[in-house]
């Protein structure tokens, strides 16, 4: 298929009739690498101004920082003997959209890695999976016709990594290859410094790497031909919750969330709150969140964040939202790496907390606690997780702030107790 | 030249004695754990800090150079 034809077509301006772009993610699976290189072209071969194309075209990372990339792959291209780490571990239990992904367009993520590899002067690339991930047969599948093609410039290997919620954070990642566990470490050094094996490391999430092989392609100007100004591009989202249609689509920047749940069937006037960024984001009111657009400095002002693209609905009726966001602390609290003291002390303090707030709080004595607690975890921990917990549920307290006077005035109440917070079972460290 | 403290979360373990030491700039939360100021250091608190860092059994309070907040890529 000729690229033309396949550019113009995602260019085309989303219709309300047919919001969903197709740009990362192929209409229909893409997994040999026939297919592959009839649906996306052939993949140029890279330069080294690649790099001043992807800072041209705004790309920031999709793993949920949302760091500009062409900041990162410079400063591990400005030095020597580096590693790229693909990053497809996933960790936030409401996102599907990089399993999604990959099992769509493995080849388009193994083409990212490549070219990254590229950029940087990385001598080789390693695929990082959740162990026991369905998608790992398809990339070792992939790999092998890639082999047979000689395409790639670098060998690539596939990790099963462990599965526990900060696991996923780049220093985590970087531990777990040299042989620690899979928990973050203090930085400095970051990864681009010292990471796998004491060489400079790129860690990129597999979207973002999805992203470098459409630019590598097509350039920075067809990337910025979708989104706004501010956020150009698309960005993968996965939507659950209390929708009709759960599930992962491809969305411009600067798309409406009331829009973007209308996708998935949900009609914002039946919901109470939306989670949007995942478990380290934010709850908004569903009301605001309507009109709240998709971008990274939009939902900074709302006091949240975008994240890795997570939007999870919860219903205003039939479902505890206050029940279920503290069973989700919990879960958050026991995920920490028992590291900082702040974090396992904190954390766990928070979350007995809700507990209370769900059974009734007649005192208010435990909205004073949570709140001296909320202030006493953020920016204390080596990684983000004790500010993420503390964004949720100072977050949840602000939108369910009737839900906690309504258990204050009559305890516990009879919603039903239906799960909307996924909180999967984890494994050990290594 | 100033400086500015840096906790390791992960090394300390709460013995709690840099806040005895330095407490201008260091208290300890609920659970005995330092919270650190890190604004520069003016030269006349220079020497408690240093004790504070030096008093450190697990080592994990440094004290650094430069006013710049911990950022990178």
């Amino acid at each position: 298929m000729a690229t033309d034809t396949w550019a113009a077509r995602a260019d085309a301006p989303p219709a309300a009739s047919a919001p969903h772009f197709s740009r990362l993610l192929p209409t229909a699976a893409k997994r040999s690498f026939a297919d592959h290189l009839d649906w996306y072209g052939d993949l140029p071969a890279t330069s080294s101004a690649l790099i001043g194309e992807i800072e041209r075209s705004g790309l920031r990372g999709k793993g949920g920082a949302r760091f500009p990339t062409a900041t990162k792959l410079a400063a591990v291209a400005a030095r020597k003997r580096a590693i790229v780490v693909a990053n497809g571990t996933e960790g936030e239990p409401a996102s599907t959209k990089d399993v999604v992904l990959m099992s769509q367009a493995p080849h388009l993520v193994l083409d990212g890695a490549v070219v990254a590899a590229e950029m940087v002067g990385a001598t080789e690339v390693i695929l990082c999976l959740k162990r026991g991930s369905v998608v790992r047969p398809l990339f070792e599948r992939a790999l092998a016709e890639r082999r047979a093609f000689g395409y790639d410039s670098v060998p690539i290997r596939v990790v099963g990594a462990p599965d526990r919620y900060v696991s996923g954070e780049e220093t985590a990642i970087v531990n777990w290859l040299n042989g620690g566990d899979a928990k973050p470490t203090f930085v400095p050094p970051r990864p681009f410094e010292r990471g796998v094996a004491g060489r400079p490391t790129l860690v990129q999430n597999v979207e973002t790497l999805g992203d470098i092989a459409l630019i590598g392609r097509f350039g920075s100007d067809w990337y910025r031909s979708a989104g706004t100004p501010e956020d150009p591009g698309t960005t993968l989202v996965s939507l659950s919750g209390a929708v009709d249609k759960p599930g992962v689509c491809e969305m411009p920047f600067g798309v409406r969330i009331g829009d973007l749940l209308r996708v998935a069937g949900a009609d914002c006037a039946d919901l109470s709150g939306v989670l949007v960024g995942g478990y380290f984001g934010a709850w908004l009111p569903a009301a605001a969140a309507a009109d709240v657009r998709l971008g990274v400095d939009d939902l900074k002002r709302t006091g949240g964040g975008l994240g890795a693209g997570v939007v999870v609905a919860m219903p205003k009726r039939g479902v505890c939202a206050l029940a279920e966001i503290a069973r989700a602390t919990r879960w958050l609290a026991d995920q920490n790496a028992g590291q900082c003291g702040p974090c396992v002390n904190g954390l766990d303090a928070v979350a007995g907390v809700m507990a209370e707030l769900v059974a009734g709080d007649r005192s208010k004595q435990a909205e004073i606690r949570i709140g001296r607690w909320l202030g006493m975890v953020e920016g204390r921990g080596a990684c983000k997780h004790p500010d993420g917990v503390a964004r949720f549920v100072s977050s949840s307290l602000r939108v369910f702030s009737d839900e906690v006077a309504r258990h204050r005035a009559h305890g516990p109440c009879a919603e039903g107790r239906v799960r909307i917070l996924p909180t999967p079972k984890t494994g050990g460290w290594r | 030249m100033s400086f500015r403290l840096v906790l390791n979360p992960i090394t300390c373990v709460a013995h709690g004695m840099c806040a005895e030491l330095f407490p201008e700039r260091i208290t300890l939360d609920d659970w005995g754990y330092p919270i650190i100021d890190n604004k520069p250091i003016p030269a006349s608190l220079e020497d408690h800090a240093r004790r504070a860092v030096a008093v450190c059994p697990t080592l994990a309070l440094m004290l650094q150079p430069g006013q710049e907040s911990r950022k990178g890529p």
